[in-house]
């Protein structure tokens, strides 16, 4: 018999082991301890604890910020699975906090309003593994050179409408299938154009994927939605205001669990697509002003 | 059906033997050992009962090889302990220099460690148990080490693995082989044809893993 020995704490296959495990799940937003509960007892692989879901954020308008400590903390104390929370873009000392709490996942998130339009946070200070949006790939590059575990698309939250989620799964996709053609001579210039950090560019395409895992979010609103995603390469599901504004939120998160498991088979996603009532209310993109995009937001 | 399964391709390869990923009852058939991964313990049950995977999993289990790694593991266990709610993580912020996040930090853990589990263990009716198939005679307790702050990576056999908000080894019956230990408690076991380790030698770009080798030899002896 071996004796383990020589732990490590802050090391990113530690961050990124947590990501590896959430895949092929559903990662539920939820507003309280009950909703913790609903969407733990649906099969959820974690939950993000919010204190308004991106609909309501966006109907509320004003300044978006990291959730009551106290509200985190309850639902945490709910569920036996991980618990994730948002903290505004570049707002390092609300990172800070959400560690001191204890949290699995911090969201490093275009959902709340920026607190810095220049600099996103240096997440190779924390412990805690980050998650960060990105439209393509050299944003999920950069992300990932900060120190990002895990990478999910923007899409475009609280609208129930997977087209930008869809855009951005497609546009990391070609991105990536356009690396994997350059040649060594070519790589360089192609990460000036891109904006994204050489060393990591030629790990994308040693590897012909993302260097962490990708998950998709914004705009997820029923099982087909959540299937549509994962076919496209995603290897996990966020789903905001798309579980607890639809009519039956119970149903509807055991619904998405069944269609993210068995993504490819269409005759799982139809059982789960049945009987489940009328599905969060969709906005089509175009009626949302410029500042209100949050897709838009960070760099 | 859930969580980290793509990982083990590389290192189930290069032990000689041949990888397939296993969602439905036919394809189960068509394999000779299945690692259950890790992932979400909750989460697989759930899928389980919902796509009527129980008595295909029974009928293999009882026949042929299995591997267990974190919530795998937890589904072999004979007993399931969950705390109401994981430790908090008392053990990572404290010391801000990752340096002196050794042995030495993880064995002033020890006894808050065990002070958690005597109250988990003791108080049945807030903490309770989880379903499992009982393969394996142990007794587990679910995010024994903490939350995802508590997560460490250790070296075992030469070979760096990962323990992610992994479970806890409360108590082993006689005749199961203990392969390795890690702050006192087993973590790599193995008892027949069924084997179980709690924390993670896939995620280790070095292929292959020691466990992976071990557990390619058992099938092939199986087989």
């Amino acid at each position: 018999m071996t004796q383990g020995k020589n732990a490590s704490r802050n090391v990113i296959n530690i961050k990124t082991g947590l990501a590896e495990m959430l895949k092929g799940g559903v990662i539920m937003d939820v507003v309280t301890a009950d909703q913790a509960k609903v969407a733990e007892d649906a099969g959820a692989v974690a939950v993000m604890a919010l204190e308004r879901v991106p609909s309501d954020i966006r109907a509320a308008g004003g300044v978006a910020r990291m959730s009551p400590p106290e509200l985190v903390e309850q639902i945490m104390e709910s569920v036996s699975i991980p618990v994730m929370a948002k903290c505004r873009i570049g707002h390092f000392a609300e990172a800070q906090v959400l560690e001191a709490i204890g949290v699995d996942f911090i969201d490093e998130s275009e959902v709340l309003t920026p607190a810095d339009e220049d600099y996103h946070i240096n997440k190779q200070d924390f412990k805690v593994p980050f998650v960060c949006g990105a439209t393509c790939l050299a944003e999920a590059l950069r992300r990932i050179g900060e120190g990002a575990a895990l990478i999910r698309t923007k899409g475009e939250p609280g609208t129930g409408n997977i087209v930008e989620a869809v855009r951005h799964l497609r546009e990391i996709n070609q991105d990536i299938k356009r690396v994997l053609h350059l040649e060594d001579s070519e790589l360089m210039t192609e990460a000036k154009n891109l904006g994204a950090p050489f060393e990591l560019l030629k790990i994308v395409r040693e590897l012909g994927r993302l260097p962490v895992p990708n998950f998709a979010a914004g705009g997820i609103a029923t099982p087909a939605d959540a299937a549509l995603c994962m076919q496209l390469g995603a290897e996990t599901v966020f789903v905001g205001s798309g579980i607890f504004k639809s009519e039956n939120p119970a149903q509807f998160a055991k619904a998405i669990v069944k269609a993210t498991a068995n993504y490819n088979d269409p005759k799982a996603v139809l059982e789960a697509s049945r009987g489940l009532g009328t599905a969060m209310r969709g906005q089509e993109i175009s009626t949302i002003e410029e500042p209100m995009r949050m897709a838009k937001r960070g760099w | 059906m859930q969580g980290c399964v793509d990982r083990h391709k590389p290192h189930i390869e290069a032990a000689g033997g041949f990888f397939v990923a296993v969602k439905t009852a036919e394809q189960l058939e068509s394999v000779d050992a299945l690692i259950l991964p890790g992932g979400e313990s909750t989460t697989m049950l759930k899928l389980i009962d919902v796509f009527a995977m129980e008595d295909p999993l029974k009928k293999f289990f009882a026949q042929k090889p299995v591997w267990g790694i974190c919530a795998g593991s937890i589904l072999m266990a004979e007993k399931v302990l969950v705390s109401s709610s994981p430790r908090r993580a008392l053990a990572s912020l404290d010391s801000g220099d990752p340096e002196k996040d050794g042995s030495e930090a993880a064995d002033v853990v020890d006894p808050v460690r065990a002070n958690a589990a005597n109250a988990a263990c003791q108080r049945d009716d807030g903490g309770g148990t989880q379903k499992s198939f009982g393969l394996l005679p142990i007794t587990i307790e679910r995010n024994g080490y903490g939350r995802q702050l508590d997560s460490k990576q250790v070296t075992i056999d030469g070979f760096e693995v990962s323990f992610i908000r992994a479970p806890v080894i409360k108590a082993v019956n006689d005749n199961v082989e203990v392969l390795a230990e890690y702050e006192g408690t087993p973590v790599w076991l193995r008892s027949g044809k069924y084997m179980a380790t709690t924390f993670h030698p896939e995620l280790t770009l070095e292929y292959p893993s020691p466990m992976h080798r071990a557990f390619v030899e058992m099938v092939k002896q199986a087989c």
